[in-house]
């Protein structure tokens, strides 16, 4: 078992860790407060190949290992969590599934787009009756002719408003439950698309999470991805590896609660000496350190099993599980460790606290990946 | 000796291991900067990375560490010919530069503990009576070499010439000013004699032997080293401006020659098209006697604004540690340091400053130091007079606050 | 006409401003300091890069330094250089920068033709900004030293160096040296893109003294005519008065003394 990281994994921490500090931290707050979209921020990652980590060369993308990609995540999120999702969910759950289940003509005509980030993806599943119960979800999709005529409303869709391109879950047949569902590659220009007000959110804000309303969107019938009523079970399937960059993601908002809690205990003191000297400051900061470490091989494993195409369904569900409540862990303590300055906007960690409380709902809430983890026991 | 497992030429060994009188302290190891020696046990083992520094030898308490003799060594034949200390001087614009006064007067006490001469040597146009300055320093001899094509610094011409004038005289010490003509020239000229040069002294005195002991900050300004040229000549150095105080002048006599000297085609390899004085006025920083200065510590550059408004309010000038010129928070002018500007206010505040000793360097001589650095273990807190331990960005809001009261 | 050849040098040294004191000890804790590239040879980097981008050219980075300076030539050419070369051999060990200037001369030739030299003006850990202009003088060439903007059209270059008192714009043809300092252009991320191809195995190309062939008598420690005599820390006090409370107790405390020293 070698824990090491390659030459590879260093450069891509590096280089976005280098931009993060550079590009995104000096905004990541106020776009938070005044929920902007990070734009520009977009455009010159999709320059350097972060829309396109895992993608294969031949179809745009950097061809990078799934480790790369969870530190690139994890580096983004410690900085700017919402730019880290949008920059997740445009890679593992729109780009990567296209990969997996698209034909060469929908490769070539969507992937090499999404890879060097000329388009923006979306992934839209979730509907107002149908959360943790995806196969229950009601858009409708009617053939007629050569193309599926989409009615319905999506929400709490990432990048709802600002993506090009969104895979689209809906029901083709009304007999059956799950095996009546199909997947859509959906483009905002076939129209018929019509997003919702903006959420206004407690975390994450800086990411565009929007209602889509579907009415009479036209999809041709190429677009279809993969089979015709199996869309929910390739779905879910791919709906795995974003578990793992979601994992990367509260991983990177726990080390900067953390971080930020060992500056401050240094530094503040009280009754004479600085909170570090407090057993009760150092139990909390240890027990942060500690879930820290565990989440962090939990993701970096979870990834490394897919690298090595070995199932990893479970391992995934067990990486957001535990890295997105240990980010909720560290957050709590974090501003408490912070006393009043914690609760106050000026101090990084009243940030980590509403980030992680919605990483630990969203991609599938804990006791989703609780029941993922129990079927997978024997 | 080490091993190797190639056919290459076997390094010598820069340290000496007296593995008997080892007693497994570890201090080398942990005194090491560079990690280049490890002990197993009571055996200490150079690696790859000992660059011979020899801050173990002198950590060591059992002495199982010492320098090794080194016999394959290329040296100059002949070191006792080269007598005397030549100063390169230089002007602009027909302006004596503050520093070759310092290094002259620096180099007359050098000289005379060596009991020898000490030259000078200036090149430009117009500039024959700048001589008499460099005289009233200390010289006793001022070589002069007024020509329109030296009008404006450019390496090759300068440094053909001066090359000459060294290969004539053959000082023991040649002295440069470490200015923008200073480091391009300097080297140039180091290597034109296959010598050793020293950047950026903070310190000059004569060993014991007579050589040239040259002080200055190492590891990017953290640590002090002391370094000598035992075997080449001439000893060459640079010194920043203002490092070393100006002595008292003397009135002495000295003679200056005129240097005769010809344009060659191969001066012109890079030529000079236009000059532009520096948009913004020049920062006096060096007369300020309130400065105001912040490092990274203050997080982004737009929060210099915040120390322009407690400069207002104390009627100071702006500095700024490397760091924060670095990242291009503020223009180099206002940069106080080793390789920036050396400071003497009455009071210097520094915010967000850690203290290495490159910056240091530029404003320990400050009557009162302030410091502002919510990191406790910053070295700034080693020299500052009064230190406040806490977030920059609410104490200079508070201070504005307060002394607008 | 053919694409410059361009070779850029740099250098790992070590995170200088991240060293911190120990106050109980009162000295250097020089544990876990980062190895990062030289801060100006990232602009050197990106000089070459620019003048790729807008003329064509093809750059190589070249480094002297032990085994793990492989890490900033990989930066290097994750930056979007094309080729690598690492120089490294206990043998360069110990060297003054007339002897890496030297050695770097030495592989610069062993390597072929070049028409432009860039470096950054000075390593943050010497701070001495020698082995640019001794290298121009090992090969030769005409340098040009604080370049803060390069541009070039012909064979010639003209570059804007950034003096104490001004601006001085000088022309030069090429082959030449150019030493770099942080400038206006602001530096390019690492792309992606390029890492595959960075990690390759055999992508950088390390040459020893063999490769070189140059005698050991001229290398390294044995043949720098700079020695280091001494090491030691400055000298620290404690003189140091911490002013304690919360920011409106301190400053307030703070003004207090000052007007006591009459210094306000």
């Amino acid at each position: 078992m070698d824990f090491e990281l390659t030459n590879q994994h260093r450069l891509a921490r590096a280089a976005a860790r280098e931009f993060a500090r550079c590009e995104l931290a000096p905004y990541a707050q106020q776009w938070d407060e005044t929920m902007t979209f990070p734009a520009e921020a977009l455009k010159k990652l999709a320059q350097l190949g972060f829309m396109g980590i895992s993608i294969p060369q031949p179809y745009g993308g950097c061809g990078l290992d799934s480790i790369s990609y969870v530190l690139i995540i994890e580096e983004l999120a410690k900085v700017c969590a919402s730019t880290a999702i949008i920059v997740s969910v445009h890679n593992s759950v729109c780009a990567y599934p296209i990969y997996v289940l698209g034909t060469e003509e929908q490769k070539s005509t969507y992937l090499v787009p999404l890879s060097r980030g000329e388009k923006l993806g979306a992934f839209a599943l979730t509907e107002p009756n149908a959360g943790s119960d995806p196969a229950s979800l009601e858009t409708s999709a009617e053939r007629h002719g050569d193309c599926y005529v989409l009615n319905g409303t999506k929400t709490f869709i990432t990048s709802g408003s600002t993506a090009d391109i969104i895979i689209v879950m809906a029901r083709t047949d009304r007999a059956k439950r799950s095996r009546g569902i199909t997947a859509f590659i959906v483009e905002r220009s076939f129209g018929g698309i019509t997003p919702g007000m903006k959420e206004n959110k407690l975390g994450i804000r800086a990411s565009d999470t929007c209602e889509l309303i579907f009415k009479n969107c036209e999809v041709p019938a190429d677009n279809v991805l993969g089979e015709v009523g199996n869309g929910l079970g390739a779905a879910l399937d791919t709906l795995t590896f974003g578990r793992v960059g979601v994992g990367a993601q509260a991983l990177g908002v726990a080390e900067c609660a953390f971080e930020e809690s060992v500056r401050y205990s240094r530094q503040r003191k009280q009754f004479g000496k600085p909170l570090a000297d407090f057993q009760a400051i150092q139990w909390m900061l240890a027990d942060m350190a500690t879930e820290i470490e565990a989440a962090r091989f939990l993701v970096y494993r979870a990834a490394l099993l897919k690298d090595h195409n070995k199932p990893f369904a479970a391992e995934a569900s067990m990486s957001k599980l535990y890295a997105s409540e240990t980010a909720m862990r560290c957050a709590t303590k974090a501003v408490q460790i912070h006393g009043g300055y914690g609760c106050m906007k000026d101090y990084r960690v009243e940030r980590c606290f509403r980030d992680a409380k919605v990483i630990e709902i969203y991609e599938g809430t804990s006791e989703i990946q609780r029941l993922i983890i129990a079927r997978s026991l024997k | 000796m080490l091993e190797t497992t190639n056919s290459t030429p076997c390094a010598p060994p820069m340290i000496h291991i007296f593995s008997e009188r080892c007693i497994g302290c570890k201090l080398c190891e942990r005194a090491c900067l560079f990690g280049g020696i490890t002990v197993s046990g009571k055996t200490p083992m150079l690696t790859d990375q000992c660059t011979g520094c020899g801050v173990c030898i002198t950590v060591c308490p059992k002495q199982a560490l010492a320098a090794a003799e080194h016999k394959e060594v290329l040296q100059h034949s002949n070191l006792d010919a080269y007598r005397g200390i030549l100063i390169i001087a230089e002007q602009r614009e027909g302006v004596l530069h503050t520093v070759s006064c310092e290094l002259t007067a620096a180099a007359r006490q050098l000289a005379d503990q060596r009991g020898t001469q000490v030259s000078a040597a200036l090149l430009g146009q117009g500039i024959s009576g700048l001589a008499e300055r460099l005289v009233a320093h200390g010289a006793d001899t001022v070589y002069i070499a007024d020509a329109p094509f030296l009008q404006r610094y450019r390496t090759l011409p300068y440094s053909r010439i001066l090359s000459s004038l060294i290969a004539e005289l053959r000082p023991e010490i040649v002295l440069c000013g470490a200015t923008t003509i200073g480091r391009d020239l300097a080297p140039r000229l180091a290597n034109h004699f296959r010598t050793g040069l020293t950047a950026d002294c903070t310190g000059l005195a004569i060993d014991r032997d007579g050589t040239l002991l040259q002080t200055r900050p190492a590891f990017g300004g953290n640590i002090m080293a002391t370094i000598t040229t035992p075997r080449h000549r001439p000893q060459m150095a640079t010194v920043r401006p203002g490092v070393l105080q100006p002595q008292p002048v003397r009135s002495g006599s000295g003679v200056i020659v005129p240097l005769t000297v010809t344009e060659e085609p191969s001066d012109d390899a890079v030529q000079i098209l236009k000059t532009m004085p520096k948009d913004k006025p020049a920062v006096s920083l060096e007369q300020a006697q309130v400065i105001v200065a912040g490092g990274r510590g203050l997080g982004d550059g737009k929060n210099f604004t915040l120390l322009q408004e407690l400069a207002q309010v104390l009627n100071a000038e702006i500095g700024a540690s490397r760091g924060a010129v670095d990242l291009g928070w503020i223009g180099h002018e206002h940069q106080v340091g080793q390789t920036g500007k050396t400071v003497r206010p009455k009071i210097y505040i520094a915010c967000g400053i850690s203290g290495a000793v490159q910056h240091l360097a530029g404003m320990q001589a400050s009557d009162i130091i302030i410091a502002i650095n919510n990191d406790p273990y910053a070295p700034i807190f080693q020299t500052a007079h009064f230190g406040l331990v806490g977030d920059v960005h609410v104490i200079v809001p508070e201070l504005i606050h307060q002394l607008r009261q | 006409m053919a694409p410059l050849q361009i070779i850029v040098t740099v250098k790992q040294v070590p995170d200088t401003t991240e060293v911190r004191i120990d106050p109980k000890t009162n000295s250097l804790i020089r544990e876990g300091v980062p190895s990062i590239i030289n801060p100006e040879d990232r602009h050197a980097i990106e000089a070459a890069l620019c003048l790729k981008d807008q003329h064509g050219a093809t750059v190589t980075a070249l480094s002297m330094g032990p085994p793990q300076a492989a890490a900033v030539l990989e930066e290097a050419l994750a930056l979007g250089v094309d080729k690598a070369i690492l120089l490294s051999d206990r043998v360069f060990a110990g060297s003054d920068t007339l002897v890496t200037a030297f050695t770097l001369s030495r592989a610069i030739m062993k390597q072929g033709a070049f028409d432009l030299i860039l470096c950054g003006r000075q390593a943050i850990d010497g701070d001495t900004a020698q082995v640019g202009p001794q290298l121009a003088g090992f090969l030769g060439l005409p340098q040009v030293t604080y370049a803060e903007d390069i541009s070039y059209a012909d064979n010639v270059l003209t570059v804007r160096r950034r003096l104490e008192d001004c601006s001085e714009w000088v022309r030069v043809h090429l082959p030449a040296l150019v030493t770099v300092c942080a400038g206006i252009r602001q530096l390019r991320y690492p792309s992606l893109y390029n890492l595959v191809a960075a990690c390759a195995p055999d992508r950088i190309i390390r040459w020893t003294a063999q490769d070189l062939n140059v005698p050991a008598s001229m290398l390294g420690f044995a043949a720098s005519p700079t020695t280091v005599k001494k090491i030691f820390e400055p000298e620290r006090n404690t003189r140091v008065e911490i002013i304690e409370g919360d920011p409106r107790t301190m400053v307030h405390q703070l003004i207090e003394k000052l007007r006591n020293l009459q210094a306000l």
